[in-house]
């Protein structure tokens, strides 16, 4: 038994990945759950509009915080503001009673601020002199309130929970299998065999990438289709809109997988190397827990993801009907993380399929110089 | 989706179906160029895996490479193939589109079937569907896989699975095929087959470069190159090299001791001892007889042996 644990602790002691995952996985599961995995949604940005805005948003206590007054805008700019995803929350003041929009499609947000509200009204309905904090309400509370959920107004957790999934199945068939996939051809012997061949790295690259492309988009219609279908999941918006959105989105995660095998020489390795740059992914996107909630150094993570970018589409295109114009910065972060990613993948590819001449530091003396590669 | 730089190289009409008489095989037209490498050097790290390496890999024969394991033979030969690049030296090969290659692994998809492996090999290529599928045909036919067409190439024996790694690799006709231990861990009839595709593609005009462990394999290549270490110990036709063995070898029943001992292999139940050139036996009196009796006409393989011992005892002294 003796021999057998020596071995093991040797092969482990080589195996660098497995050991840094090891010891790295249950730090990173603890700074996750430690800072980012929180229902509680402690600020909750509001726009306040119409004739009563100003003293509406003096009234109003945390955990609202009025990020926009604007006086001069009506019920439909507060409407438009909650489907461009510009704001959680919108009050919409009147003559008479005021009426707070909720987006429906930030679950939890949009629970905590119906709680909230509630609460809010409560302090308002209890008699003077109740208690300090009770009179401390009802003078802060002038207005009656009626509250307005839009795009989920059942607060049904499958209405978001679907759009973030299709981004999750694109993340996994994308990432995970066509890491999977070049490196099998790396165990096989068969990406030399690639290399010799009069095959462009490019036309290696997008031929590798392809079958898996199409394999997840006809993944990605079956999620949608079956969760409009069996969970009565509204979609809303453009199609043509969430269609450009996953092919963005797949382009990164097979780059993505690319990458990863290209670093890893064993399909243990992909797997792992996948694992821990997919759970990241699942924790701080904002698909299980609202970004807002987090600690602001984990969130800034959560903004280096591609699919936090890819669930603000898939929501605002499914729940809230947005257009694209509105949905431009998610659109434009997840090309330029497209674009970084895909480089790096090609130029690691082409080392592989195109080798150039190697620069080595001679022991002895300097190096001659190559005359390599004089082809006829 | 190939590279620009020309369509495969295509054998004219009316080359040899049947096996050639013997090596080095014919060249079909009067262009005869030859491929190699000149003054190769490749460092791994501070260590050398070839220095200053020259190879010359002529049209219409099959030179061999031989050496033990870690001589550079692989690496000589991927450069060779493309695989991968030196940090010095010249390497002269044709397009990848006239370059065939079999890598140290058959190279083949396990889970592909044999005809699969060879439609994606023929795309590759750029071969058009027909030539390719009769091309095809002719070489499973030959080699004993025509049965096995829809097998996978994992579920094929180790034999089966290198003659389809051959015949992947030859099936453009290439001008240059590279096969790296082709026959390496292969049952004596595989072998046959794969020396059968060998000469075929040496017949065809192809000039083969393949490495071995097998000397009497190499002994069926025109020319050979014996490296050790990095270094390229001899080289030229099996005969020039048997030929420039220095000293003599000779046979003992015993075993033998001392520096002797040093100098001797075991060859078929008995000693042979090298005595290099204006050795005067010393102690161990191989030179004069004692212990040592009847010199022999080295082979291929002795001669090899020899030259890996020359370069230890002559390391370090003035050429």
């Amino acid at each position: 038994m003796w021999a057998m644990i020596v071995k093991e602790f040797r092969q482990l002691r080589r195996d660098r990945r497995t050991l840094a995952m090891m010891i790295f996985l249950p730090v990173l599961l603890l700074i996750i759950f430690g800072y980012a995995a929180r229902f509680d949604v402690k600020t909750i940005a509001a726009t306040v509009v119409g004739p009563q805005a100003r003293t509406v948003a003096a009234a109003l206590r945390p955990p609202f915080d009025a990020t926009k007054i604007a006086p001069a805008e009506n019920r439909a700019d507060a409407v438009a503001a909650l489907r461009d995803g510009r704001t959680p929350v919108a009050f919409v003041t009147g003559a008479g009673q005021t009426t707070a929009l909720l987006d429906g499609s930030q679950l939890f947000t949009a629970t905590a601020a119906k709680t909230a509200l509630a609460e809010m009204s409560r302090g308002q309905a209890e008699p003077a002199g109740a208690g300090q904090a009770a009179g401390a309400a009802q003078t802060a509370q002038p207005f009656s309130m009626r509250v307005e959920v839009l795009y989920n107004p059942l607060l049904k957790t499958s209405d978001i929970m679907v759009p973030g999934l299709a981004g999750l199945i694109l993340l996994f068939v994308g990432m995970v299998i066509t890491s999977l996939g070049v490196v099998r051809e790396r165990q096989a012997g068969t990406l030399e065999q690639l290399a010799v061949m009069p095959l462009r790295p490019r036309d290696v690259f997008l031929g590798k990438i392809a079958p898996y492309f199409l394999v997840a988009a006809v993944d990605l219609a079956i999620v949608v289709t079956l969760g409009v279908w069996l969970f009565a999941v509204p979609f809303r918006g453009s199609v043509l809109v969430f269609a450009l959105g996953a092919l963005l989105f797949l382009f990164v995660t097979l780059g993505m997988g690319v990458l990863i095998s290209s670093v890893s020489q064993t399909q243990g390795q992909a797997i792992q190397l996948a694992i821990m740059v997919m759970l990241p992914q699942i924790m701080l996107s904002g698909l299980i827990f609202p970004l807002s909630s987090m600690a602001a150094g984990v969130r800034w993570i959560g903004y280096l993801l591609p699919l936090t970018y890819f669930t603000q589409i898939t929501r605002g295109v499914m729940l809230r009907g947005a257009p694209i114009a509105s949905l431009w910065q998610p659109f434009a972060y997840l090309a330029l993380i497209g674009i970084v990613v895909t480089a790096l993948a090609t130029l690691r590819f082409r080392k592989f399929l195109a080798p150039s001449p190697r620069r080595r530091v001679r022991p002895t003396q300097p190096a001659e110089t190559a005359m390599a590669g004089a082809e006829q | 989706m190939t590279r620009p730089g020309g369509a495969p190289d295509r054998v004219p009409a009316g080359a040899p179906d049947g096996v050639p008489a013997g090596l080095p095989g014919g060249v079909p037209d009067g262009v005869s160029p030859t491929w190699g490498v000149r003054g190769l050097t490749v460092w791994f790290g501070a260590h050398a895996a070839l220095r200053d390496v020259t190879l010359e890999v002529p049209a219409g024969q099959v030179t061999g490479v031989v050496g033990g394991d870690g001589a550079g033979k692989t690496t000589l030969l991927r450069i060779l193939a493309g695989a991968a690049a030196p940090d010095a030296g010249e390497v002269r090969r044709p397009p990848a589109e006239q370059t065939g290659y079999l890598a140290a692994s058959s190279g083949t998809y396990p889970d592909l079937s044999v005809d699969e492996n060879l439609a994606f090999a023929a795309a590759g290529y750029g071969m058009p569907g027909k030539l390719a599928a009769a091309r095809a045909s002719q070489l499973l036919e030959r080699t004993g896989l025509a049965a096995a067409r829809q097998r996978l190439a994992g579920k094929l024996s180790g034999g089966m699975r290198q003659k389809l790694g051959v015949v992947r690799a030859m099936l453009h006709r290439p001008r240059l095929l590279v096969l790296d231990e082709p026959t390496t861990g292969v049952d004596p009839v595989s072998r046959a087959d794969l020396w059968w595709l060998i000469a075929r593609a040496a017949a065809e005009g192809a000039a083969v470069v393949l490495t071995t462990t097998y000397i009497d394999e190499a002994e069926r290549a025109a020319s050979v190159l014996v490296l050790e270490d990095g270094d390229a110990l001899a080289q030229g036709k099996p005969e020039e090299i048997i030929a420039s063995v220095p000293g003599t070898i000779k046979i003992s029943p015993e075993r033998l001791r001392g520096d002797a001992a040093r100098r001797a292999w075991r060859r078929a139940g008995t000693w042979r001892v090298w005595v290099p050139p204006g050795y005067d036996g010393g102690a161990d009196g191989t030179a004069g007889g004692e212990g040592a009796a009847d010199c022999v006409t080295p082979d291929l393989q002795d001669a090899v042996i020899v030259a890996a011992l020359a370069r230890e005892l002559w390391a370090g002294e003035p050429s």
